[in-house]
């Protein structure tokens, strides 16, 4: 499968809350022994009390080894303490692995349930068997089963070897939340002690013997072309090169016995390039030609009544956003050994399937000839949703027929990479006699992430728009739409991918219509929600309750309508996206024409919350990588090339800049959702209409700072 | 090619490296402390951070030639004895999401304390600033460094 089909996937099951039966399968001979029980490919508890939980996601920050582990310990009523985590690479055991979407926990919520809950049964009958009493009448919890009635206790361990020779229940009562003990807890997060001692293993620490480093001399204009090299300098000045070589139709290695030298050696490479057919492109030229697509009638993602009878004062306006850059601190890079067989990987990756997939046509393997190693990585973002950095490392082991670490330095990543799509919308508001909007549209016009990587969605709408897009308020006539643009400048999925475009138009226009009307943004938007409704969007349905229930909650926090000290400015917005509602309010002051962000408060209502701390993590997370996005991320394109390069020119928020971020969420027992990315797209609507309250100036293009 | 004795965390080791070779991968590569990390390659984000002297340096901007016989504390070397007060505040705090940057945000808070046992906000923000963190982590940052000033004597500096 392709990056997106995968990711596409992930989100349609998520979205319609599917129960995916994934990971049950077990393949002839990993079954239980003796020593070991294991009844499905998630959890093993063997004779000496240990419980290891498989984390089948990869782990970028968000927190998939603490909270996955979490849901299926819950069920197995296991000692938390007990648990000891393994990271799965890639494997068929697990259905998709692809981690994005914000779709972790909300996609193996219900898996790591079942697994967890089948094992736990296994060992209540183990233990029943072996006092010869009822099932009934035993009971497990931390880690042990009891017999209350002749006080009796066997450890997990010790009825291990007995519980493996019993059949696997296919149908396992799951708990209900008023008895949950582990999930919902501030646990600790497991990575923690390494990450601070420096023992973490990030892709970029993996080293094994032999390895040599590599770094790739990149043709530098969109879609050009390699068509000579001259490698004898890097040879004759730079000592421990040992090769140099040609690895695809636009990149050049240099193989060095250190990173330092291959840096060297590739600075002193003097490669020949075809620019190709994008010499001449630049950014102004493709905000052109999106403003000439907008010409054309789109596809329509969301219509209700119709916004052509609606009759009254129209309000219009257009909005648009630059193409970004994910930045994760941790530069790409692989570690690959291709054996002529086999080929072994180590990559910071979230989606270790495509890396398998792609790295065996590149050096003409099975798949199943590929190994793929997951180690953490130092941030994705939806970076590492890309497999590039993979197949550049098979190739040049292949090459060099050794292992290899390619790195990319951060120019590299910031010149080389896929880029958040630029867009342009245009907004327009029928509004009643009292101000109140009677109809609404929004055009998308946009380039398609997946369509650029030959997997266009149905009617040429964007496989990510149905999780991205959604307008959650309760208006009679509504049309959204998507208008499709081609573009060279290469596209990836960026942290809330389209909802940060999508929400940034969408809640700077209702502010701008609340203003229009003369009336409180908040009241404005409570107004729209007053009604409970429930808003089918693809295949998701959004509850005008719910997100009126985050308003509010985000508004009480903030102290909405109450006077705030001279200098000082609240805006306020709200999105829905992966199935999670988020309102934030920020508060401001102006400086020199540019905002300071004091305080964020940030209410989210993403059902039921499996660790708090992590939720607490998540949400300033994003609104922090939000507020970077906001203030200065700009991807700028000249004479086919990237122009910035390093955290000078493409900056983002330091500790200078960092408000306080207050999270709230709306106690649920509903089935989780995400919360990686939701905390992202209010961001910036919610800041530039602080703007707007502070100077009543309307920011309708970012970045804020440009 | 030069040979130079470095004193890192407390051994001396003799490395054989071209001169400009920055000090950020001979540490990571000939002497495998990985807990340093590369970021920007420029000064500009301050995930390579170690002390020379005690005092934060950029190790990705410096050159190995002009350290040696001085003192070079990395994260690995930071708790002489084992965690350092920072490291436990890290930990209580919960500050890590990725991880990547935050050892050299303890290596730039650690030498702050060193200096400045009881930082205000402002000099906590001004050591800080250098030090970019994608996840957004700041506000724990700056948490984990009021409970380590507040916590006690600390042990800045580590074995040396």
């Amino acid at each position: 499968m392709s990056p997106l089909s995968r990711r596409e996937f992930v989100a349609a099951g998520a979205a319609a809350g599917a129960g995916l039966v994934v990971g049950f399968y077990l393949p002839h001979g990993m079954r239980s022994s003796k020593q070991s029980f294991s009844p499905n490919a998630y959890v093993r508890i063997t004779a000496d009390n240990k419980i290891t939980i498989v984390v089948a996601r990869s782990e970028m920050g968000q927190g998939v080894r603490t909270a996955l582990p979490m849901i299926l310990a819950e069920e197995l009523e296991a000692d938390w303490k007990q648990i000891e985590i393994e990271q799965a690479g890639a494997s068929t055991l697990y259905g998709d692995q692809t981690t994005g979407g914000s779709a972790s926990v909300r996609t193996t919520w219900d898996p790591m349930r079942k697994a967890g809950a089948a094992a736990r049964e296994m060992l209540i009958s183990a233990a029943a068997l072996t006092w010869a009493v009822p099932r009934s009448t035993c009971a497990a919890q931390n880690g042990n089963i009891f017999h209350a009635a002749s006080r009796r206790q066997l450890s997990y361990g010790e009825l291990a070897g007995k519980a493996a020779t019993l059949p696997i229940p296919t149908d396992v009562m799951l708990k209900q939340s008023k008895d949950y003990k582990i999930v919902g807890q501030h646990l600790a997060r497991v990575d923690t002690p390494s990450k601070v001692k420096g023992e973490a293993m990030f892709g970029i620490d993996f080293r094994m013997p032999g390895m040599k480093y590599a770094v790739l001399s990149r043709c530098p204009t969109i879609g050009g072309k390699m068509l000579s090299f001259d490698d004898k300098e890097s040879k004759k000045k730079i000592s421990g090169v040992s090769h140099v070589g040609k690895i695809s139709d636009s990149a050049v290695a240099v193989v060095a016995d250190s990173v330092w030298g291959a840096m060297e050696g590739r600075r002193l490479l003097n490669v020949n390039w075809d620019d190709g057919p994008n010499k001449e492109l630049n950014t102004a030229k493709v905000m052109d030609s999106l403003k000439q697509a907008a010409g054309k009638k789109g596809a329509s993602l969301y219509s209700a009544g119709d916004v052509s009878k609606a009759a009254g004062p129209k309000v219009s306006a257009e909005y648009q956003l630059p193409f970004m850059a994910h930045a994760p601190m941790e530069p790409g890079n692989c570690t690959a050994y291709f054996l002529g067989t086999t080929c072994e990987l180590w990559a910071p990756t979230q989606v270790p399937q495509d890396c398998r997939d792609s790295v065996a046509q590149a050096v003409g393997l099975d798949p199943d000839q590929v190994k793929v190693n997951v180690t953490l990585m130092g941030g994705g973002f939806g970076r590492r949703l890309e497999h590039d950095y993979a197949v550049e490392a098979a190739l040049v082991s292949k090459a060099v027929r050794g292992p290899v670490k390619v790195l990319w330095t951060r120019e590299d990543d910031m010149r080389s990479s896929t880029y958040r799509p630029a867009s342009l919308h245009q907004l327009s508001a029928v509004l009643d006699g009292a101000g109140w909007p009677v109809a609404f549209t929004h055009r998308i016009i946009a380039p398609s992430i997946s369509g650029q990587k030959g997997q266009p969605g149905p009617n040429g709408i964007d496989p990510d728009l149905p999780d991205e897009a959604a307008f959650v308020y309760g208006l009679p006539n509504v049309s959204l739409e998507y208008v499709l643009v081609e573009t060279a400048v290469p596209l990836g999925w960026m942290r809330s991918v389209y909802a940060l475009q999508a929400g940034f138009a969408s809640e700077s226009f209702i502010d701008e219509l609340a203003a229009a009307a003369g009336k409180d943004p908040l009241e404005y938007r409570l107004h729209m929600l007053a009604k409970d409704q429930d808003i089918p969007f693809f295949t998701t349905t959004w509850h005008t309750a719910r997100m009126r229930g985050v308003l509010q909650l985000a508004a009480e926090r903030a102290g909405w309508g109450k006077p705030l000290p001279s200098g000082l400015f609240r805006g306020i917005a709200c999105f829905g996206c992966f199935s999670s509602y988020v309102a934030e309010v920020v508060e401001i002051s102006m400086e020199n024409d540019a905002p300071r962000v004091h305080r964020v408060v940030a209410a989210v209502d993403c059902g039921q919350v499996v660790n708090p701390s992590i939720l607490e993590q998540q949400i300033p997370g994003g609104v922090i990588y939000a507020l970077s996005n906001a203030l200065r991320a700009k991807i700028t394109i000249e004479k086919g090339r990237v122009v910035q390069g390093n955290f000078d020119d493409y900056a983002p928020v330091r500790m200078d800049e960092a408000p306080v971020v207050e999270v709230h969420a709306v106690p649920s027992t509903e089935s989780p959702t995400g919360i990686g990315e939701p905390s992202v797209p209010p961001l910036a609507p919610a800041l530039c209409n602080a703007i707007y309250a502070a100077t009543k100036k309307r920011i309708r293009a970012l970045p804020i700072l440009s | 090619m030069a040979e130079i004795t470095l004193r890192v965390n407390g051994s001396e080791k003799k490395v054989s490296v071209p001169p400009e070779t920055p000090l950020l991968w001979v540490l990571r590569d000939t002497l495998e402390l990985t807990g340093t990390k590369f970021g920007c390659g420029a000064g500009l984000c301050g995930a390579c951070t170690v002390h020379v002297e005690g005092a934060a340096i950029r190790s990705c901007s410096t050159p190995v030639s002009q350290l040696a016989g001085k003192r070079i504390t990395t994260i690995e070397g930071l708790g002489a004895n084992g965690l350092h007060v920072l490291q436990q505040a890290w930990i209580a705090e919960e500050v890590p999401q990725c991880g990547y940057c935050q050892t050299g945000q303890i290596m730039t808070a650690a030498a702050l304390l060193a200096n400045t046992p009881n930082p205000s906000d402002e000099q906590i923000t001004q050591a800080m600033n250098g030090n970019l963190c994608r996840c957004g982590t700041y506000e724990r940052i700056r948490k984990a460094i009021r409970r380590a000033a507040t916590g006690g004597a600390v042990a800045a500096g580590g074995a040396q």
